[in-house]
């Protein structure tokens, strides 16, 4: 077991330098820089001068190769850099961001639990019925809607329906307030976003849990414990239920990491100031620093959670150790 | 004290009187405006060596400047009136020599006095900013020889020639005054901290989301201003903004709204609203890249010109996009802008649009490039850069030219046409205040204006620049601009100016004292914007 | 990335699959069984004939403004209506569904294909080759593919070309991974060491032997990632960075201005982001059917 997780270990190692020299290349191989956008954004003059004192205080007149050797020292050690937009730490504009998509994300993770895992379960129950039917197009549906386009609708539809009931239209506030300073502002905040990205979310989870069902149900313990005489209820939940979430739980770690991604693109709808957005600008503002380490934040998060996800199934299930 | 109080007295009451027929109403004090910021937030809180209009939006209400466009009055484009100076003084030596007398009493938030040595310090930063700072604007200041501070109320500019440009450069809203003792300990200090002299003191700020200010209490023109405090909420995403106006999660945007969500707004919300618009300090020109051919014949660029229908095009285009004053290479509302007369005898202007295409079809013909194609290399905006050249594109496809449009992030697009990667290029000549000597540098050649992209290397354009750089009769300089115009419009069709941007600002109706001015860089202090809640 | 893993040789039940004899009596057994899975390949059906015909159906040109007409509501003239350009939006949806056919198989087909060569050969070899390709197919996986196609887009540039690479490029370990796990299995099956020991050479067992039995998983994946690679084109061209005016693309018509307009002319909005539901939702009840019909045990994976 242990020699696994070492092995385990060891292989995240080339995959995050391997990610990161990627992503090195990727982000100067983008033709123009920071110094530019950052001094002519105005649409009127950009002081020669002022470029090039630019350019040498970021650094971005050395070559290429030293370049990446400066940014594996500093990240061998742990430090992440200056955003070469705002002068800031990089762990200071990331934490800044930090709450809004963590509250997002874990709010569609519980919306997303809440929904799939019964749905999922009923329409396992009820193969082939009219409603599993409807929970498997209901899902697939979750599967093909963007969740941009799910959250331009929806504040359409708050928009308009408010409007038409009281005659004011009304819009979820667009500036973040912490849960614990006025818990009712916030949540009319994230809700949307969340049930947005969360839908999307459940829909992977509820055909997840409806497949993992059905295999469950299939199974010998099964057979016998209804034979057994025991109540459906009883077996469903107490024997295959718990058996069958284990593939669901993972599914569901291993999604929460690519949330962040699903977050690029919604926090732009709703004006949040999450990661999300801030890597778009930090794209867009062509801040390779701040991108990077943006970009080696969701590497990571994967990395480590389909770590997790392996060990601990190895430890369930010796064959795979051997393997 | 004594001095500038009598004076501040007199323009207040100027002032007072001529916001009041505009509204006919007095302000009333207090209360909290909730403002968008239409963009990302800022990368520094220093004006000094930033270029975005986010860093005025951002923190101009915590600034003084030196002297400004008319607070009420910023659509005058000849008018500059003293912030921190006691009167505009009269030049002496020729022209040449400008004494600012600088009010006394006035006090930075932290409570030290302003004195004529940090007016003169932050300009001298500007103009001639110690090594490894970065001024952004330089340039503007050429013409000047040097600034100091004999004492502690007087600044002295000195130039090295007389010019009309050194005003309006004077009056750029991006040169706020920094406390002398703080810019000497750390020049960079002000790109992460906020401290000045101006109406409103900031509380805090939201890294990315939000800023907070609250009135300064001690702030040096009496009674203003009138709000207590503002939230500026970032907010790039135009859908955003007009979404938050409409439900009234925030009061007003000052950069500007597509028509669309002007009709949208008014049309649900009626007298909740109000609207006001002007023509804008900034338009789209094409540069085709003179390094390139066919673009090296005067023939084929000047085809490019007349076929575009811009008369007819504008009215149309003003509808979905905020363009809508066809101009020359000066701001419209300039008294140096051409007539419409002189207007319709460049190339590009012609009233008769069906005799132009003609003239464009003939030269092509001569030029042997009939039916050409190529790249129109646009900036990933849609307002208006996109919109516009979706337009031009079309116009093209009338006298037989395939165009296609190459559209890229900011990035690639100012690196290709730095590079010179690029067939004609939609570009953007966005000014704050409107200084035409200055603004109308950007059609010079490549060689002394690095900003030109259109490579081409003329030295008549030069001399006809020259002339109107140091003329100082109005008169002469109006006819020297236009002798520089048609050089470079008509006669070798260096560069073709699309219709102008048009500024379109709405408010909630409860926000009043707003005064629209031609550059969303101009009177963004808030100082006279009061509630009627 | 134990889940995603399929641990089982395919070549048994693709075989139960081909079991009706004519094409016909398949797909009838096909529509019989598997009620959603045709009603998803008929839609799949009507937006490639979409895309192939839109000449003839479009009634208008897809890129010719029209300022007359702007923002004009669905009707007669305008089945759909038109949007802020006076383009008319059925038209562009038509046009529409070529780009995403162009977008969507392309980058399919080409991420699928490159991944199946890769899997299978890295399968086949093994040794380094296998672990090499192995660790690079880690790295890219690591990203989540939009991101990943973010970083490539913003290096090649936009337009419809650049876009299919910049998500064909993800796809390809996606599939790669998969495959090389069937074809692992179809390694051990004492024919493969057979052809060896008849001297046949490695491109001929690969292609001959060890790809029609890596057909089914291929198969499946490439029905999930057409949809994949629509989505992926929308969220693109919703940043910006995706497919550029005038081409008629539905994330496009989505993107920047469109999402403006959709409190007074909600059909601008309203009917691509219907069309990309569609599609994709076409291609995914298909693409389960198939994977069902296929190979049971795969099922959800």
């Amino acid at each position: 077991m242990h020699r696994y997780i070492v092995t385990r270990l060891l292989l995240a190692i080339p995959t995050l330098a391997g990610a990161a020299a990627l992503v090195f290349v990727l982000m100067r191989l983008v033709p123009g820089d920071v110094c530019v956008i950052r001094l002519g954004s105005g649409g009127a003059h950009v002081d020669q001068a002022a470029l090039a004192l630019c350019r040498a205080q970021l650094g971005l007149d050395q070559s290429m190769l030293v370049q990446f050797l400066l940014f594996l020292k500093n990240y061998a050690t742990f430090d992440f850099g200056i955003s070469m937009w705002s002068g800031n730490p990089v762990w200071q504009e990331i934490m800044a961001r930090l709450p809004v998509s963590l509250e997002v994300a874990v709010l569609a993770t519980v919306i997303a639990i809440l929904l799939a895992i019964p749905l999922g379960t009923i329409s396992a129950l009820k193969e082939n019925s009219g409603l599993d039917h409807v929970v498997r197009v209901l899902a697939i549906a979750g599967i093909a809607t963007p969740s941009f386009w799910l959250g331009i609708m929806s504040l359409i539809l708050v928009l308009n329906i408010t409007s038409l009931t009281s005659g004011t239209p009304w819009l979820p506030p667009i500036d973040y307030v912490p849960l614990w300073q006025d818990p009712v502002r916030n949540l009319s905040l994230v809700i949307l976003p969340a049930i947005t990205v969360g839908y999307r979310y459940s829909a992977v989870t509820m055909r997840l849990t409806r497949s993992a069902m059905l295999e469950v149900m299939r199974e010998d313990y099964i057979r016998t414990a209804r034979a057994k005489g025991l109540l459906e209820q009883i077996v469903v939940n107490r024997h295959a239920l718990k058996n069958a979430l284990l593939p669901v739980v993972t599914l569901i770690g291993i999604e929460f990491a690519f949330l962040i991604g699903g977050l690029v693109v919604t926090e732009q709808v709703f004006n949040l100031n999450g990661i999300g957005r801030l890597l778009v600008q930090a794209v867009q503002n062509q801040d390779n620093v701040l991108a990077q380490a943006l970009v080696m934040l969701v590497v990571l998060v994967f990395v480590v959670t389909n770590l997790v996800v392996d060990v601990l199934y190895a430890w369930l299930d010796p064959r795979i150790r051997y393997s | 004290m004594s001095v500038p109080r009598c004076v501040w007295a007199g323009l207040g009451l100027a002032a007072a009187v001529a916001i009041a027929p505009a509204w006919a109403e007095t302000p009333k004090q207090g209360g909290t405006l909730t403002y968008l910021i239409p963009a990302d937030a800022p990368p520094s809180f220093d004006a000094h060596r930033e270029t975005t209009y986010a860093t005025i939006h951002t923190a101009a209400p915590y600034y003084s400047v030196l002297i400004r466009v008319p607070p009420d009055n910023p659509a005058s484009t000849t008018e500059f009136v003293c912030d921190l100076c006691t009167e505009m003084p009269k030049p002496t030596d020729d022209g040449k020599t400008y004494t600012f007398k600088i009010l006394q009493g006035v006090k930075f938030h932290d409570g030290s006095p302003l004195t004529a040595q940090d007016v003169a310090t932050s300009w001298q930063y500007i103009i001639k900013p110690p090594k490894g700072v970065t001024s952004a604007r330089q340039s503007y200041y050429e013409m000047v020889d040097s600034v100091s501070a004999p004492d502690d109320q007087t600044v002295v500019f000195k130039l090295k020639y007389a010019t009309t440009a050194f005003l309006p450069a004077l009056a750029d809203p991006y040169a706020w005054i920094y406390k002398k003792d703080i810019l000497e300990k750390d020049p960079h200090w002000y790109e992460k901290n906020i401290m000045g002299s101006g109406p409103f003191k900031m509380v805090k700020y939201e890294v990315g989301q939000s800023i907070t200010g609250e009135r300064n209490k001690d702030y040096y023109h009496k009674g203003l201003p009138h709000l207590d405090g503002i939230v500026g909420i970032f907010s790039p995403k135009q859908s955003v903004r007009v979404d938050a106006l409409r439900a009234d999660r925030a009061a007003i945007e000052f950069r500007g709204l597509p028509p669309s969500a002007r009709d949208q707004l008014t049309k649900e919300l009626g007298d909740k609203v109000w609207v006001q618009d002007s023509d804008w300090n900034c338009g789209n020109i094409l540069t085709p890249n003179h390094q390139k051919k066919p673009f090296d014949d005067p023939r084929v660029r000047k085809a490019l010109a007349l076929a575009i229908d811009q008369w007819h095009g504008a009215p149309a285009l003003a509808k979905i996009a905020n363009v809508r004053t066809v101009g020359g290479i000066v701001f419209p509302g300039s008294p140096l802008a051409a007539t419409k007369e002189e207007l319709q005898k460049i190339a590009g202007f012609w009233p008769d649009i069906e005799k132009s295409r003609a003239e464009a079809k003939k030269l092509l013909k001569e030029a042997g490039a009939e039916g050409l194609k190529f790249e129109l290399l646009n900036r990933n905006v849609d307002q208006p850069y996109k919109f516009v050249g979706t337009w031009v594109i079309g116009e093209w496809k009338k006298i037989g030219l395939n165009v296609e449009q190459k559209v890229v992030p900011t990035g690639p697009w100012f690196s290709n046409m730095r590079a010179g990667t690029f067939d004609v290029a939609m570009e953007a000549n966005c000014q704050s205040v409107v200084n035409p000597v200055l603004d109308t540098g950007k059609y010079l050649p490549h060689k002394v204006y690095p900003e030109n992209y259109g490579y081409y290397d003329d030295d008549k354009s030069i001399q006809l620049y020259e002339a109107m750089q140091h003329e100082t009769d109005p008169a002469k300089v109006r006819t020297a601009m236009r002798a520089y115009e048609t050089y470079t419009l008509d006669t070798q069709t260096h560069e073709i100016v699309l219709p102008y941007w048009y500024r379109i600002i709405l408010g909630r109706s409860y926000v009043k004292g707003f005064k629209i001015s031609p550059s969303h860089y101009l009177n963004q202090d808030l100082l006279s914007i009061w509630l009627d809640k | 990335m134990a889940v995603m893993t399929p641990t089982t040789a395919p070549a048994d039940d693709a075989e139960a699959l081909l079991r009706p004899h004519t094409i016909l009596g398949r797909t009838i057994n096909f529509a019989r069984r598997k009620p959603l899975g045709t009603i998803g390949l008929l839609i799949v059906l009507v937006i490639i004939a979409a895309g192939i015909c839109a000449d003839w159906i479009a009634p208008f040109d897809p890129e010719e403004n029209d300022f007359a007409s702007m923002m004009v509501p669905p009707g007669l003239d305008h089945w759909l209506g038109t949007d802020q350009f006076g383009r008319d939006i059925f038209s562009r949806l038509v046009f529409g569904a070529r780009t995403a056919m162009i977008v969507g198989f392309g980058a399919a087909v080409g991420g699928g294909i490159i991944g199946m060569v890769l899997g299978v050969t890295s399968a086949y070899f093994g040794g380094w080759f296998d672990l090499v390709l192995q660790r690079i197919f880690d790295i890219l996986m690591a990203f989540p593919l939009i991101i990943l196609a973010l970083a490539v887009v913003s290096v090649f540039g936009t337009g419809v070309f650049n876009v299919v690479i910049a998500i064909t490029i993800p796809l390809v370990p996606r599939c790669g991974r998969v495959v090389r796990a069937s074809a692992l299995a179809v390694r051990q099956v004492p024919y493969v060491d057979a052809a060896r020991a008849l001297g046949f050479g490695h491109a001929r067992i690969v292609l001959c032997h060890m790809v029609p039995n890596v057909l089914a998983p291929f198969l499946i994946l490439l029905s999930a990632f057409v949809g994949q690679a629509i989505l992926a084109e929308a969220s693109l061209s919703y940043l910006g960075l995706g497919v550029q005016e005038p081409v008629a693309a539905w994330g496009l018509m989505l993107q920047g201005s469109a999402e403006d307009y959709a409190t007074t002319a909600p059909w601008i909005a309203i009917f691509p982001g219907l069309a990309i539901v569609l599609t994709v939702l076409g291609a995914s009840l298909f693409g389960d059917a198939l994977r069902d019909a296929i190979d049971p045990k795969l099922r959800d994976r």
